[in-house]
């Protein structure tokens, strides 16, 4: 029977109504009493000496208060990194200045050089037209090869476009090369993970507002994390204490990574709001979210993959080249190392791993996570390897990967790259996949499609991420600037009703529904008499914020530790009431009992006595409800799952088409099936997104040629097969208190790699067997020229 | 957007009038010109409306042939030529959105005459006549290169007319950003006599295939344009595709549109 309420219901997203009805209030439509407009000028050349700026006639216009330049923010922080990696050779990272606007030299189209606060945004923009720029161009470094050798430098005191060169791990380098070079098989594969812009929904948005009375700052802005925005422009940037600073990040249309990140124009607004004692509010255009917002993936690989005869693993070695673009975003240095390298082991017994990365300067907009985060990298590399030598071998490219699989009974498992896998069941999900996926009517599918000149191809893979990000004290190892726990305060009211206040952030995942769950559950009482905060540091404790699919996993462990809390002090206050012990209450279906009496006292009637402490144990117990707790996590958890597509291509115009996707993952046990069901479905289409359309391609010059959607394909829902997802396989995280592993990102990573299979299956079987790898996206154009050669 | 103003004539007169003075500019759906001004790559001071002229809205079918009003939207093309000129139809129910679709008008399209749109390939293939207030041009004499007519300054397109084929076709390669043509081909067919356009391939804007008329006049099957070679050179070459890619689907495509003419 389905619950309709609490653990395992599908309730309906309450947010959902003022979404659909046009009543979600987001950053833009936060106005402050007689805020002025800020209009970015922005380089226009990737790379260039900046000679001179006139700001004289733009700063005669009528409505403009103030122009600020990079000399303005001489004395003010630069944007930190929020991760320091540690190279090959044990030296830390290059790590170049950040500033907030351009000092000396623009490094990417975008790149901020002036700004100009004025009455009206439409003003700020007529008076920037008026400023005059002296730019001496710059020959641009695009390419990251190029990049590496000898190209132009694009920060000039660091002496090289290396951001670091890492190796993973070190010492098991020489082992995995001469594993490689005796092992009877080996498959190697060349393959780019294209550069993806996010593309929220929502464009980027900040309004900095100050009181000149308490001299306090507000912030609103749309992050996915807006105690990390505190902590990061406070301390680092503008140096104002946290209890001076307020960041408020009210309803968020999408993020997918690139609302994790601190950006400039939050540090601008804020910084401006005080130099001038009025609001200063920033809404990005679509064009300027394109050049501005934080791009993902842009990794180029070498994968090789070492086997015997029968298709056992015997050992992996990668080498990467990971674009950082012109700055170091706040994450960027992190996704091509610990939430990639570590990833490499995939779902399978390898014994042998050795990743090399490095990253590289160029000029183009910085890159940070997207959706998955290295994670889909990985994944991407290891599925796309495995298929190549299942081919090259002539085992089916199932059996290849149950021959590997690490088997139920391994777990723990600890991966040669330095993770602790707790529990999954590979062969599960793999043989739901195999009914869900029917497999086999696979060969009636194929002939209907051979009918109609079509080349049909089925593609599978298994993915495996490590999330719920993630033990502080190990990420503080591996050089981390911040902890990763996650914190949740609940506040029972007077009457009984709840408010959970947590650290964590939603922007699209259904918290306000999900997390309410958890304690109805706990509490026994309605999901409606539950209401979640979030969002706002001032009322909201210290918490990390939304990625990583982390929020349910590490901040649900936080509410549940903070209910069990207030169910522990609950009892106490009931035991009074009932003159019993507190050892002998019971507690469920919210009712407090005492064992083995008729004695009974309901949850509101405690909620009452703790507000209304008239009969009390005062002089043991402080009155009112009201507890919070912090939750770091033991271990990341590790969904996994394994996804198949079926795809058919037209082989006269290179056109593909997705006919189905169908997924089976394991997320451990799950809060809202229906909610589950949506992030899949997401990260699916998403995957489809990378995998089929979209690309940021830059020209030799480092002018974006897919800057708009006139050429940056976006998927649509005509794009997008109907899917089946099922996650009726779960094996429980064993170490967080819920038992859930999280899905937020799973569709993303698992399937790309299933449509690239796929589309290769269509050619192999067309007689088009040549072609062993096409680059995504695969547009037609890609397609029909790999069939050409 | 740079301030302009609204003018909205409800007569052809009017409109003339108005657009004989300088720094004015037509505006029909907006559907491209809106962009254009909010991107500030135009800053026209006056906008001459010309949504306001009932002469120039609608659908009239006459003797062999079907007159469009130039300010009649795309949505009304689709579904009042849909039995008249299915192909035609097709085209229009096909171009852009919904929203473009409730605005964005044949007579916007054709005096844009962007490389990649649909219409100026149907305009071409179907050897429509093209009105203004002053005088009126064969599609022949229209289509002068990209973004390029022979219209002159303040001079409009009042209607296009039609001419009925016996069997036509419009097959649309959408590009997978944008969805204009990547490559467009309407193929008509009348009394035996062939027409080919093409649209989104080349550097110079909607064009006829010539040999593929010719051999598509003497026999109208797929295979009759097989032999024919489509050179790249001269083809446009973007991220989306080679000049060798458009080449080719304007084989295909041509190829399908005559499968499909009916
Ligand atoms: C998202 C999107 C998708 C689109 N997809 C397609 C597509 O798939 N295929 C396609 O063909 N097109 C497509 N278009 C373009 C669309 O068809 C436009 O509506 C059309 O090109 C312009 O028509 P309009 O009425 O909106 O013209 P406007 O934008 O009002 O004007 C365009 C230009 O034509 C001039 N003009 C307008 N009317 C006249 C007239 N009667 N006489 C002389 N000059 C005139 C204007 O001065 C201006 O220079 C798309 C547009 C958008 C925004």
């Amino acid at each position: 029977m389905p619950k309709d309420f609490g653990f395992g219901a599908s309730s309906k997203r309450r947010e959902d109504v003022r979404f659909l009805t046009g009543n979600g209030r987001y950053t833009d439509d936060i106005n402050v009493y007689g805020q002025a407009y800020v209009h970015f000028l922005r380089s226009d050349v990737a790379h260039g000496t900046i000679k001179s700026i006139n700001t004289e006639r733009a700063a005669a216009h009528p409505a403009v208060l103030r122009i600020f330049t990079g000399a303005d923010f001489a004395s003010v922080g630069g944007l930190p990194c929020g991760w320091q990696v540690t190279d090959r050779f044990g030296e830390p990272m290059k790590e170049p200045a950040h500033p907030v606007l351009a000092q000396g030299k623009v490094r990417h189209v975008g790149d901020p050089i002036a700004a100009i606060v004025a009455e009206s945004a439409a003003e700020a923009r007529d008076a920037a037209e008026m400023i005059e720029v002296d730019i001496e161009e710059l020959p641009a470094v695009i390419d990251m090869r190029a990049a590496l050798d000898g190209g132009p430098l694009v920060h000039d005191d660091l002496e090289t476009n290396l951001c670091y060169d890492w190796g993973f791990i070190e010492d098991n380098k020489d082992e995995v090369d001469a594993a490689i070079k005796k092992a009877p098989h080996v498959t190697r594969l060349d393959l780019t993970n294209n550069r993806l812009v996010p593309n929220a929904m929502e464009p980027r948005v900040a309004v900095g507002d100050y009181n000149s009375s308490n001299d306090e700052s507000i912030l609103y802005t749309t992050s996915q994390n807006p105690h990390v925005i505190r902590l990061l422009m406070g301390a680092f940037v503008l140096s104002i204490p946290e209890h001076k600073l307020r960041v408020v990040a009210p309803d968020v249309g999408g993020g997918f990574g690139s609302k994790i990140f601190h950006y400039a124009e939050e540090a601008f607004c804020t910084f401006a709001a005080r130099e001038l004692k009025r609001a200063v509010k920033w809404t990005a255009s679509r064009s300027e979210s394109f050049i501005t917002d934080a791009h993902g993936r842009d990794h180029v690989t070498t994968i090789e993959l070492a086997l015997d005869h029968d298709g056992n693993f015997i050992a992996i070695r990668t080498s990467t080249l990971a674009n950082m673009g012109a700055y170091l975003s706040t994450f960027s240095t992190s996704v091509p190392t610990w939430l990639h390298g570590t990833l490499m082991a995939g779902n399978y017994v390898t014994p042998l791993i050795y990743v090399n990365v490095k990253a590289v300067f160029t000029n183009t907009v910085p890159v940070d996570a997207y959706r998955g985060a290295g994670r889909p990298e990985a994944t991407f590399q290891l599925e796309r390897v495995i298929d190549k030598a299942a081919r090259e071998l002539g085992i089916d490219p199932i059996e290849i990967r149950r021959r590997n699989f690490i088997a139920k009974d391994q777990f723990p498992y600890a991966t040669p790259v330095a993770l602790e896998y707790d529990t999954g069941d590979y062969h599960a999900t793999m043989d739901k996949l195999e009914e869900i996926a029917d497999l086999k009517g696979f060969d009636n599918r194929l002939a209907q499609s051979k009918s109609k000149g079509k080349l049909r191809g089925l593609g599978l893979n298994c993915y495996i991420e490590a999330c719920g990000l993630a033990p502080s004290n190990l990420v503080g190892q591996l050089g981390a600037r911040a902890g990763l726990y996650e914190s949740a305060t609940l506040r029972v009211n007077a009457t009984g009703s709840v408010t959970v206040m947590t650290g964590s952030h939603s922007h699209g995942q259904g918290h306000e529904t999900t997390f309410p769950q958890v304690v109805s559950e706990m509490l026994g009482i309605a999901e409606d008499q539950i209401n979640l905060q979030h969002g706002d540091t001032a009322n909201t404790p210290m918490g990390m914020g939304t990625y990583g699919s982390r929020s349910i996993a590490v901040g649900g462990s936080a509410i549940l530790r903070a209910t069990e809390k207030i169910i522990a002090k609950a009892k106490k206050i009931a035991a009074h009431l009932m003159e019993a012990s507190a050892d002998d209450v019971e507690f469920s279906d919210g009712t407090f009992r005492v064992a083995g009496t008729d004695k009974e006292v309901a949850w509101a009637d405690v909620c009452l006595a703790a507000y209304v402490p008239h009969n009390y144990p005062l002089t043991e117990l402080e009155p009112g409800l009201e507890e919070t707790a912090f939750y770091d996590p033991a271990n990341f958890t590790y969904p996994a799952g394994a996804y198949a597509c079926e795809v058919e291509v037209d082989p006269e115009t290179g056109k593909v088409d997705i006919c189905s996707f169908a997924a089976a993952d394991d997320f451990g046990r799950i809060v809202n099936p229906m909610v589950v069901d949506g992030q899949v479905h997401g990260g699916i289409a998403q995957g489809i997104g990378q995998a089929m359309l979209e690309s940021a391609i830059y020209d030799e010059d480092g002018q974006l040629l897919s800057g708009s959607y006139m050429d940056y394909a976006m998927p649509r829902a005509d794009d997008l097969p109907s899917m089946v997802v099922d996650h009726s396989c779960q094996t429980p995280c064993t170490h967080n208190p819920l038992g859930v592993k999280g899905c937020g990102e799973a569709g993303a990573i698992g399937s790309p790699p299933a449509i690239v299979n796929a589309v290769i299956d269509a050619l192999s079987r067309g007689g088009y067997s040549h072609v062993d790898h096409i680059d995504m996206p695969l547009s037609p154009h890609r397609v029909w020229e790999a069939i050409q050669t | 957007m740079y301030d302009f103003a609204v003018e909205r004539p409800t007569n052809l007169d009017d409109a003339s009038r108005l657009l004989a003075k300088d720094e004015t500019q037509v505006i029909a759906g907006g559907q491209t010109l809106i962009p254009t001004m909010k991107s500030r790559l135009a800053s026209p001071k006056t906008l001459v409306s010309l949504t306001g002229i009932d002469e120039i809205k609608g659908v009239s079918p006459s003797q062999g042939s079907v007159t469009i009003g130039a300010a009649t939207r795309h949505v009304d093309v689709a579904n009042e030529t849909r039995t008249l000129y299915p192909a035609l139809a097709s085209l229009a129910a096909n171009i852009g959105d919904p929203a473009v679709r409730n605005r964005g008008t044949i007579g916007g399209s054709l005096a844009n005459n962007d490389p990649s749109a649909c219409y100026p390939a149907a305009a071409l293939a179907g050897d429509a006549e093209i009105k203004t207030q002053e005088r009126s041009y064969s599609a022949d004499d229209f289509f002068c290169g990209l973004f390029e007519t022979a219209l002159s300054e303040g001079e409009f397109i009042t209607e296009i007319r039609f001419p009925i084929p016996d069997r036509a076709s419009y097959q649309k390669f959408e590009q997978p950003a944008s969805r204009f043509a990547l490559v467009g081909v309407f193929v008509t067919q009348k009394s035996g006599q062939v027409r080919v356009a093409v649209t989104g391939a080349s550097e110079e804007g909607v064009y006829r295939w010539k040999e593929a008329e010719q051999a598509l006049s003497d026999d109208f099957r797929r295979e009759a344009i097989a032999d024919l070679i489509v050179p790249a050179e001269g083809k446009i070459v973007d991220i989306h595709g080679s000049a060798a890619y458009r080449a080719h689907l304007v084989k295909v495509l041509t190829g399908r549109a005559v499968d499909s003419a009916h």
